[in-house]
């Protein structure tokens, strides 16, 4: 009996995850088959051109973002206590909280035709502004979403780093460079192909972005051919296999990057004390308050134009308004519902790899299973169910259940890899103990679980949540006048040149991302207490 | 309560870590109401000798019986056994009543009778003012008394103590060694205790124990074990 309970609670989330996607692959694969058009997209440039496009513009942001993530993590973990660095770390987590169309929002401010840039220039003299649509502002967009979080797992992992490591190196008069080729590189090196490998995939699969910056057939990536071939053509046999060739090329580049060592990914730390000597070099010192400078600004510019192009005379009316507010209690809901399935199915994952005990094998299923979601792209899996359910005519009558599931499906591996990392700090004798009295299923979630993990559950559940609440590939594919979340909201008036209206329901889905962590992070805060004696 | 034999019947465990794979294999008798005493190097397979009769183990071959009943694939909470560690024998986030209480009933649902236990249990350790204490709000000997409070309630006819008092200081491990004596002879609970100090062994053990790589090498009346000149491992362990 208590050798069950983990294990079936996991199988339900395993059948019903496997169920998600094989219908949707059966599904797609039945459209594929009885088109009965062969392979004939494959002989297309176009095809190709996307594919290639995809890659490129994939590489060349990994390379960017996690290259670029080296300096500014080396240089917080060499800056250790300077006033503001705990906030610092806080504007570089927002970009990971901001939906993609919000974040893009802010950078066509900074960066866009008539943006401050452009401003500048033409104040300047210069009228020849760069162009942020087309291969550039993806790029752009996608080092904005990857730097910071590259650089938080970076650090978190210079920060794992042993303090007698560092103390050890001062005694020993390491100069900078001998500190960084025989301690912080070899650290670092260990993290870099997990690192990568994620960022990679986060960008291969990136909609939003390439919807929105990318601009014509020159610039167009699987994921939005997809997308066009479903919503615009209207031609469901291009749309199976265009996803089933970006599925390919998912498992192939997971298979390499396997090869190549994408080990296990660290954590971004919650604010660990590092003990850590700062160093007296002031050439050093000059270098680090630069970069950490230079990357604070380029996170920080876009989140105030944000704010400062949201505080639009139009927000009042955009609050007056009956359809924004229904918009925002849709996605809202749509969140809640998908990070609280995302968070219950990881758990059951992570409570029954440990009930596994020592033989790992389960745990290691779990962990990599999530991983293996992130492969089929989840517009992959909306596509299948969509193609489904309007074979039957339900595709909008259903539209808010398949919605809620295939997000939370999206934020499973997340939230996963989260309590994973966070049930491995219970000791060995805290499971021994609950072994030992019989603490096991809601008995031992109640008393020991939550009270000691409540702080990554929160965590999980706020990304989930944000994930889900800044979703615009699903919803645009199963969105209607009955279903209109804030993203399609945002992106139709983006749509039709209203962008006063943009502008402020960019601020307001911002702000409603930021507040589920703040809230988040409030709620499981430690309650300090008084000895009672 | 009342003690029980402990039994091990040709169990064997493979044993493994970093530095490989070590074939353990254990055949052990305890008398009911006994203390006894487990020494032996690092390695030889102490810890495991307990995991295995509290179930955190699972051996690959052989039988366990404790007071008869063979409990070889019962789970850990099943088991008519208590276990001590070294450290984090409480929850941290609990105070020391609920610890104690946890004993008693892992959903924490308390009648009358219990509670009133659990306050006798917690008077006889000397921990009556301070249970509404966080663990880490006591000291480290008094959290021990606590673990040691919830075996009291438990009630369970055999006590495993791995180490539970290596990291206390020499007055206050007397003190529990004096806690765990006093107990065995109240109740007749059935004690195994390692530890890697002779004195502990002598002070409160009937039998000592010697496990080196994997086996029980001996099982004598503690006096004789360490004035014995037979067995070399033992003589090279004591040095």
């Amino acid at each position: 009996m208590i050798r069950l309970g983990p294990f079936a609670a996991a199988a339900c989330t395993a059948l019903l995850v496997g169920v998600l996607v094989a219908t949707a692959l059966i599904s797609l694969a039945a459209v594929a088959v009885g088109s009965g058009s062969g392979w004939s997209l494959l002989a297309e440039r176009a095809v190709w051109s996307a594919a290639r496009f995809t890659l490129l513009q994939a590489g060349l942001s990994t390379l960017l973002s996690v290259g670029l993530a080296v300096p500014v993590a080396r240089a917080l973990g060499r800056r250790t206590a300077f006033p503001g660095r705990r906030m610092l770390l806080g504007l570089l987590s927002i970009p990971l909280a901001l939906p993609a169309l919000v974040a893009v929002f802010g950078i066509v401010t900074v960066y866009g035709r008539t943006g401050w840039l452009a401003q500048a220039f033409a104040v300047a003299g210069f009228t020849d502004v760069p162009n942020i649509y087309g291969l550039s502002g993806i790029l752009l967009a996608h080092v904005y979403f990857n730097l910071p979080f590259a650089t938080l797992l970076l650090l978190a992992r210079l920060e794992a780093i042993p303090g007698e490591t560092w103390r050890l190196a001062s005694q020993l008069g390491f100069p900078a460079s001998a500190t960084f080729r025989l301690i912080e590189w070899p650290a670092l090196r260990q993290a870099l192909p997990g690192v990568a490998a994620i960022v990679f995939l986060i960008c291969v699969t990136s909609f939003t972005i390439v919807l929105t910056l990318g601009g014509g057939p020159a610039a167009t990536t699987l994921e939005v051919a997809i997308y066009q071939a479903l919503r615009f053509d209207f031609d469901p046999p291009r749309a199976v296999q265009l996803a089933l060739l970006q599925m390919a090329l998912c498992l192939a580049l997971i298979g390499l990057l396997r090869r190549l060592g994408g080990g296990a990914l660290p954590m971004p730390g919650l604010g660990r004390s590092v003990n850590r000597p700062n160093l007296a070099s002031r050439a050093g010192l000059l270098t680090d308050s630069a970069t950490i400078a230079v990357g604070a600004v380029f996170v920080g510019l876009p989140v105030v134009a944000l704010i400062q192009a949201g505080l639009t005379p139009a927000l009042p009316g955009l609050l007056s308004d009956r359809l924004v507010w229904r918009a925002i209690a849709t996605s809202l809901a749509i969140a809640a519902i998908a990070a609280l399935l995302a968070v219950a199915g990881g758990w059951s994952l992570v409570a029954a790899a440990r009930g596994a005990g020592r033989s790992g094998r389960w745990a290691r299923l779990a962990t990599d299973g999530g991983g293996l979601l992130l492969v089929v792209p989840p517009f992959v899996i909306g596509a299948g169910w969509f193609l489904m359910l309007n074979r039957f005519g339900l595709a909008f009558a259903l539209a808010p259940l398949v919605v809620v599931l295939i997000n939370a499906l999206m934020a499973l591996p997340y939230a996963a890899r989260i309590l994973a990392a966070a049930a491995a700090t219970q000791t060995r004798e805290q499971h021994r103990l609950c072994a030992n009295l019989g603490l096991a299923g809601w008995a031992r979630f109640r008393l020991v679980d939550w009270p000691l993990l409540r702080r990554a559950f929160a965590f999980a559940g706020a990304l989930a949540a944000a994930l889900s609440l800044g979703d615009l590939g699903i919803a645009a594919l199963f969105g209607s006048e009955r279903l209109v979340t804030l993203p399609l909201l945002l992106q139709q008036r983006l749509g039709s040149y209203r962008s006063h209206d943009a502008a402020g329901l960019a601020l307001l889905l911002a702000l409603l991302c930021l507040a589920l962590f703040a809230v988040a992070q409030l709620a499981t805060r430690q309650r300090s207490r008084e000895p009672q004696s | 309560m009342s003690g029980a034999a402990v039994e091990l019947q040709d169990v064997s465990f493979a044993y493994r870590d970093a530095a490989g794979v070590l074939d353990m294999h254990f055949d052990l008798s305890v008398p009911a109401g006994t203390v006894v005493a487990i020494i032996g190097p690092s390695g030889a397979g102490k810890s495991t000798l307990l995991s295995l009769i509290a179930g955190f183990d699972r051996p690959s071959g052989g039988r366990i019986v404790v007071g008869g009943v063979d409990v070889t694939l019962d789970d850990p909470a099943n088991r008519p056994v208590s276990v001590l560690f070294q450290d984090h024998n409480l929850f941290a986030h609990l105070d020391v009543w609920t610890n104690v209480a946890l004993g008693l009933s892992p959903r924490l649902r308390l009648n009358a009778e219990q509670k009133a236990q659990i306050a006798s249990a917690l008077e006889r350790v000397g921990l009556a003012d301070l249970q509404a204490r966080l663990p880490g709000e006591i000291s480290g000997g008094e959290r021990q008394r606590a673990a040691l409070a919830r075996v009291l309630v438990r009630k369970r006819p055999v006590l495993l103590l791995d180490e539970p008092f290596a990291a206390l200081g020499p007055a206050l491990k007397a003190e529990m060694l004096g806690l765990i004596a006093d107990l065995n002879r109240d109740t007749g609970v059935t004690i195994l205790m390692v530890t890697h100090t002779p004195e502990d062994a002598k002070a409160i053990a009937d039998l000592t124990a010697f496990i080196d790589t994997g086996r029980v090498a001996a099982l004598r009346p503690t006096a004789q074990l360490f004035a014995a000149r037979d067995i070399q491992a033992l003589t090279a362990y004591l040095g």
